[in-house]
């Protein structure tokens, strides 16, 4: 660590490792409920631990996001922090009302939540993802320009790399894409079109940019490859997310009113939204080959690496299996889509904020570069559970999903969601199974940061050795 | 990459390319914009029908169910539940009829205990909803 401010990312990472957990638990309910329908009924109903699931999903992304910038703003900027103080308020600010929101979930039905929290005045919430009362969403504003302006000072006053202009462009093209949750028309089609500019826009558009940022940063620092190529790399790779993924938006334009010409404008720009994921895979495993140390966090770098593989996987490949529109026809709500999501979101997102957490947090625990071998053999070993158990996840639910879509909407007599439901319950039990796998990986991987604390470090820079 | 290609041309293949696309996606937003009324059924959106979407929203429907496709998939689609469950009459009946406590070892939408002007409302929407013209009449049949 090479400036003192750059260690209030610490309290970001541990925020969003704690709510990561709370994101398995409602998980872990969510599938049970999926089996034994009545499993915490009436106390909370499938909708409300969806939301905690979902949103403790963002929030600890975002979390995430910022601990990123905190950390590797400074570091590539060459210079403190503009304002400490501010990260610290703001985190606090935020726990404090994501906190809140949660718990507003969970204690009272959401309707009251609703009229607690004036929803009349400007009716936001009861959108998917977008369920926050109207007031989180303003602090979610504040916190977010708040933020950008710390960062942002930061970045403009010192050494400007484009690691660090590429993440201000996400961050910004974030903050601003948030406002259209504040567009709620009356009509509906007019409420879809623009929620996706805020949810696809966020996840296939800019997101994308803080990914391949906080990648880039992370290979450049353990593979030693020159800045120059690596930056190059970031800059193709997010050109093509970007001419791919904007007009992409039209993958979900098919079946929402909008025209038909959707479906051939979304189907070919979205079958190239793999080409940046693609890519992103060859480049990471590229640089690690050629790279010109061997960094001691062998760790952070098997999810840097893990990352760029599962990104391709989740979102490249179990995006593309189900964008074309003939075949959306079909598999359009179905469980294909919560099937690409999980390995998307995990492959993309929280692999990423894995891999800063990884790489960063040893430094700021007061490490030189790197944990202990036995803290990071355990780490490797959470890495391939939660993995392996993601990947699973994945194909139950791509199981469920093609049956349900055969049962109910492609054979000769169609039968009604829920006898399907009740057919395909068995892919249900397994992806149940799964879960519980990914939570003994998230155990262990929370339990690295505990084990051989004391023990020496991996040995610093071993000899360079540069291969093919 | 080679040499050939420098970072000041991916650097401007980055800015040119998402601006190009960016413009483009707005030009089409536009043009689907001019298109919307004689999709999207606006002229049947009554005061009763935004009601009816208030409600949705701050019951969380989309929560467990699909509303065209979007939401969650723990419940039935309802873009055609209006012609699925036999119009206002069989809607507001089945939210009505759902038991307090649930169905033991079964999914169970729960007891809102709305009024009859709010159930009224929400079957307006529903029926808005389904009247919506889809591609292809998505979704592929009744079963939603």
């Amino acid at each position: 660590m090479q400036y003192q401010s750059q260690s209030v990312a610490k309290l970001y990472f541990v925020a969003a490792i704690g709510l990561f957990v709370g994101q398995i638990l409602f998980g872990l309910i969510l599938g049970l409920q999926y089996v034994i329908g009545d499993f915490l009924f009436p106390a909370i109903p499938f909708n409300v631990a969806r939301m905690v699931h979902t949103n403790l999903l963002i929030v600890w992304l975002l979390f995430g996001f910022m601990g990123a910038a905190y950390y590797l703003v400074p570091e590539e900027a060459e210079r403190e922090l503009f304002s400490p103080g501010l990260a610290k308020l703001l985190f606090w600010v935020f726990l404090i009302a994501g906190a809140l929101t949660v718990l507003g979930y969970l204690l009272v039905p959401y309707s009251s939540l609703a009229d607690l929290t004036g929803n009349d005045l400007l009716p936001t919430m009861g959108r998917e993802f977008l369920e926050q009362p109207t007031i989180t969403k303003l602090g979610i504003v504040v916190v977010a320009l708040g933020f950008l302006f710390n960062i942002g000072m930061t970045i403009l006053s010192g050494r400007k790399t484009v690691v660090n202009l590429v993440l201000l462009i996400g961050l910004v093209g974030l903050a601003v894409l948030f406002l259209f949750s504040f567009y709620n028309p009356d009509n509906l089609v007019n409420d879809k079109y623009y929620w996706w500019w805020v949810v696809h826009l966020w996840v296939e558009g800019v997101w994308e940019l803080i990914l391949g940022s906080i990648l880039a940063f992370v290979l450049i620092k353990t593979t030693g490859v020159d800045r120059e190529v690596i930056e190059k790399w970031l800059y193709v790779i997010i050109a093509m997310t970007l001419i791919t993924g904007i007009v992409g938006t039209g993958h979900h334009y098919y079946w929402i009113g909008t025209p038909e010409y959707w479906q051939w404008w979304g189907s070919v720009f979205s079958a190239m939204e793999p080409i940046p994921f693609f890519m992103m895979t060859v480049f990471a495993f590229n640089m690690v080959n050629r790279r010109r140390r061997n960094h001691p966090n062998q760790a952070a770098v098997l999810w840097a690496l893990g990352t760029a593989v599962m990104a391709f996987l989740g979102a490249g490949v179990w995006g593309f299996l189900h964008t074309l529109a003939p075949v959306n026809y079909y598999t359009h709500g179905s469980q294909i889509t919560a099937a690409h999501g999980h390995m998307a979101f995990y492959g993309a997102y929280v692999m990423v904020v894995l891999t800063i957490i990884s790489y960063a947090m040893p430094m700021m625990r007061g490490r030189q570069a790197a944990n202990s071998n036995r803290s990071q053999v355990l780490e490797m070993w959470s890495f391939w559970l939660m993995t392996v158990s993601i990947v699973f996840i994945t194909l139950f639910l791509t199981g469920a999903g093609i049956l349900q879509v055969y049962l109910q909407r492609f054979s000769e007599n169609p039968m009604p969601f829920m006898m399907v439901q009740e057919k395909i319950s068995l892919f249900y039990w397994l992806r149940e199974i799964a879960g519980l796998v990914f939570l003994v990986g998230l155990v262990l991987y929370v339990a690295s940061f505990f084990v051989g604390s004391k023990d020496p470090e991996v040995a610093v820079e071993q000899a360079a050795s540069p291969t093919a | 990459m080679s040499q050939a290609f420098t970072k000041a041309m991916a650097r401007n293949i980055f800015y040119g390319g998402s601006l190009f696309f960016l413009l483009l996606f707005l030009a089409l937003t536009f043009d689907t914009q001019s298109m919307l009324p004689d999709r999207d059924n606006r002229q049947a959106i009554t005061e009763k029908v935004a009601m009816g979407k208030r409600l949705w929203e701050k019951n969380d429907c989309i929560g467990c169910h699909t509303l065209l496709g979007e939401g969650a998939y723990f419940a039935p689609e309802l873009g055609n539940a209006y012609k699925r469950l036999g119009g206002k009459a069989g809607i507001i009946g089945f939210i009505k009829s759902r038991p307090k406590e649930g169905i033991p070892g079964r999914r169970s939408m729960p007891q809102f205990n709305f009024t009859d002007e709010e159930l009224d409302a929400i079957a307006e929407f529903l029926k808005y909803a389904s009247e919506i013209k889809t591609a292809r009449n998505w979704p592929p049949n009744i079963q939603g």
